[in-house]
């Protein structure tokens, strides 16, 4: 199996013109532009010639996907630019090469004069000092400066262990405070919406809050207010700040100014466990970090990926993990028929109930809640059967920047794996009907409540046998005479292939409750029963399988997906 | 092998004398410690052991015995639920669980108290890293060393039970206090 990477197919990138600089002494090219913010060209900053020179200049108020402010003053570095002779050519040493000029104040020769890297353009032969003494002592007085007013409440704020404030104390900060002043004293517990709490003190007025929110989610809710070291951010009189991307601003400020009311006193941040995952909130598959501690979610937070949703996510995305764990999931294996509780006797009872199942007579509905390789073996399961299937579309409001209209995370996936080739939900008032005319006796339902889409409670009435899986109990399952508790995409690894049909993969943060599977699991079993042994023997194994038998992923393999994911053709 | 038999070095046993051999006077010397702790108990009143668990012993100034909570001495739990106790205790003995988002008026400006503290003291050590971490000067490993109950989750003492044992903390150090003081005056004042 031979796929053309993509390196083969690109024609080569057009030269990129370059500057060379030095960083610390060392040469290098850089490219003359790099894209801003918005992704338009615009001219290499010195913060991003250090960075391709692999040295991190410290910065607060700077950040890559927003328009640049330069107010923090952080990333002052030092640097020198060759030297100009009145004839307006380069002054040179004896050995031939340019004189550098380092930068010094006006009326101060021998105090270096820095400059904001974020902010200032490279210019050809230009040197940075991004280590020299003077920028250290530049960043030293940065960071006195900004701790000034600072509460220095670490123990009772919620950013303690990932707040830049500290790490930058640390790392280029001085050890011992020389304030003796009393220090000024600005609004704290500030309810600024819905979701969002302030604490004016904490604040290093980076602004980044208030570009996001004016620029990225187009809502300018936010300001600085009052004068001199009484500036403060606020919401705008009689305003809240209230858009569906405002918990975004909580994790770009880089001090605990802005904390999530959600995530408020639940957990410190060094106790979380961290997992790779997706939103399965809509369509667009925003990729997200899972923070849990001990088996319980504690939050969501965006996960970079510029193919996808970039650094940000919507707040009920952000927000909607609760249901996972909620009190009343279903936890318990059960067969009223018989009334086994074990995994291994539902199965063999579900299997039995298939086998016998005369052609025709069964049928399926598939959420678009599950994963590409679930799909696959549901819909293998229905080949053998020789089921109906179809699954329930979920229409909802979208919105210009993330939300998609597809409340589905993995509508696509139904499609490429041929669980409902056309629109989804046609075939509902078919199987409702054939369920009515006694034709169909078997519906197996996954992950949908049924009976809110077209097969009400007296259809259902009419079936012999009615297996379910979901994860939260509903009517569907109530009514259900076999019920495999099943997983949220939380609980389990797999695969969901977005709108635009990008494929990503999702890790298994937390445990799932009492005698949930992942349904994969128990479908390779069921499938083993009913005479069709599957050869896999992990999730790699069954997803690497399903490539090779689904046109839309040929020539893929999990180990190659990649945090990120990849397109595949819809 | 042969290297490190020549580097060995071989002490001689030296010889005893007669006297030494007979062991008499070694058992003689002996004894009149023990005679001599026997008159002392018996007729003069000078006991060497104790009638424990009646009678304890007095701990020394700086013991490490087991940790406690303590109030300050406006009657506030000092810990702020800050957790660098339970991150950073070795046997993993604390377990706490923060206060949550509800905003709790009776906090005032420290915002944050513990809505559960536990310590197993099976578990502890008694190794004082808690005490030396704690940015809140909340807990202390105070004088007892004799823990006892009948049942493992009895030895789990919650935040009721650490506190009432912890007592009060009298330090000069009045962080949120000051906090506050300051912040009030700094409303009062009003420029002319």
């Amino acid at each position: 199996m031979s796929t053309p990477t993509t390196a083969e197919l690109k024609p080569a990138p057009p030269p990129v013109e370059t500057i060379r600089i030095k960083v610390d002494g060392r040469e290098l090219d850089v490219p003359k532009t790099m894209p801003d913010w918005q992704g338009k060209p615009q001219p290499t900053t010195m913060l991003q010639a250090c960075a391709m020179a692999g040295l991190e200049v410290p910065h607060y108020c700077y950040h890559p996907k927003l328009p640049i402010a330069g107010n923090c003053r952080m990333c002052l570095i030092e640097f020198g630019t060759p030297m100009m002779g009145p004839d307006r050519k380069p002054v040179l040493n004896e050995d031939g090469s340019p004189k550098i000029a380092r930068s010094v104040l006006p009326y101060e020769p021998d105090a270096a004069r820095g400059a904001i890297a974020c902010a200032t353009p490279i210019s050809p032969g230009m040197e940075l000092y991004p280590s020299s003494a003077a920028t250290k002592q530049m960043r030293e007085a940065v960071l006195e400066s900004l701790l000034i007013n600072h509460p220095l409440d670490c123990p009772i704020c919620d950013q303690a262990g990932e707040c830049k404030l500290q790490e930058y104390s640390v790392e280029h900060g001085q050890a011992t405070s020389r304030f003796v002043e009393t220090k000024v004293h600005k609004p704290k517990q500030v309810d600024l919406g819905p979701r969002i709490m302030l604490d004016d003190e904490r604040c290093v007025l980076c602004t980044r809050c208030i570009r996001f929110t004016r620029d990225v989610a187009g809502d300018d809710a936010l300001g600085i207010v009052n004068r001199g070291s009484y500036n403060s951010i606020a919401a705008y009189p009689g305003r809240q700040f209230d858009n569906n991307y405002s918990l975004n601003t909580v994790d770009l400020c880089p001090v605990g100014a802005l904390t999530s009311k959600d995530f408020r006193f639940q957990m410190r941040v060094w106790f979380l466990k961290e997992t790779k995952s997706l939103c399965a909130t809509c369509g667009t598959g925003c990729n997200i970090t899972a923070g849990a501690r001990e088996e319980k979610l504690l939050r969501f937070e965006p996960r970079q990926n510029d193919a996808v949703n970039g650094p940000w996510m919507c707040d009920h995305g952000r927000l909607n993990y609760k249901w996972v764990q909620r009190e009343d999931r279903l936890s318990t294996v059960i067969s009223t028929r018989t009334g086994s509780g074990t995994w291994t006797g539902v199965l063999a009872e579900v299997a039995e109930v298939l086998r016998n199942a005369p052609k025709g007579s069964v049928a399926m509905v598939l959420s678009a809640r599950q994963t590409n390789e679930e799909l696959y073996l549901l819909n293998k399961l229905a080949v053998l059967c020789g089921a109906i299937t179809d699954s329930i579309a979920r229409e909802g409001q979208g919105d210009a920047l993330l939300v998609s209209p597809d409340k589905n995370p993995n509508s696509n996936g139904v499609r490429l794996t041929g669980v409902a080739y056309t629109e989804m939900g046609i075939q509902i008032p078919k199987i409702a009907a054939g369920i009515r005319n006694g034709q169909i006796k078997t519906l197996v339902v996954f992950g949908e409540d049924v009976t809110r889409h077209g097969l009400e409670g007296d259809v259902l009435s009419r079936l012999d046998h009615l297996i379910v899986s979901d994860v939260l109990p509903n009517e569907t399952t109530q009514r259900a005479h076999f019920l495999l508790p099943g997983c949220a995409h939380i609980e389990k690894r797999g695969t969901f292939v977005n709108v635009k049909g990008r494929l990503q993969k999702f890790m298994k943060a937390v445990e799932p409750k009492g005698d949930a599977r992942p349904e994969w699991e128990f479908l390779g079993e069921l499938l083993q029963l009913l005479g069709r042994p599957e050869n896999f023997k992990s999730l790699e194994g069954l997803f690497n399988q399903m490539a090779k038998d689904t046109p839309a992923f040929a020539g893929l393999e999990w180990s190659r997906i990649g945090d990120l994911g990849v397109n595949v053709k819809l | 092998m042969n290297n490190a038999r020549n580097n060995l070095t071989t002490v001689k046993r030296t010889e005893l004398t007669f006297l030494e051999k007979l062991y008499v006077p070694t058992l003689w010397s002996g004894l009149k410690v023990t005679f001599r702790h026997f008159w002392n108990t018996l007729f003069r009143g000078k006991v060497v052991t104790m009638e424990y668990p009646e009678q304890k012993w007095t701990v020394p100034e700086g013991y490490r015995g087991a940790p406690y909570l303590v109030k300050d001495t406006e009657d506030r739990t000092k810990c702020v639920s800050c957790q660098l106790c339970e991150f950073v205790c070795p046997p993993k003995a604390i377990r706490i669980t923060p206060p949550g988002p509800a905003v709790d008026p009776t906090t005032g400006n420290v915002e944050k108290r513990p809505k559960e503290f536990e310590i197993n003291m099976l578990r502890c050590i008694f190794c004082g890293f808690c005490q030396e971490v704690c940015p809140e000067e909340a807990i202390f490993l105070q004088k007892d060393y004799s823990l006892t109950g009948v049942s493992r989750s009895e030895m789990i003492y919650d935040k009721e039970k650490l506190l009432a044992l912890g007592g009060v903390h009298r330090g000069p150090i009045m962080k949120w206090k000051q906090k506050a003081d300051e912040a009030r005056k700094q409303d009062a004042f009003k420029p002319e």
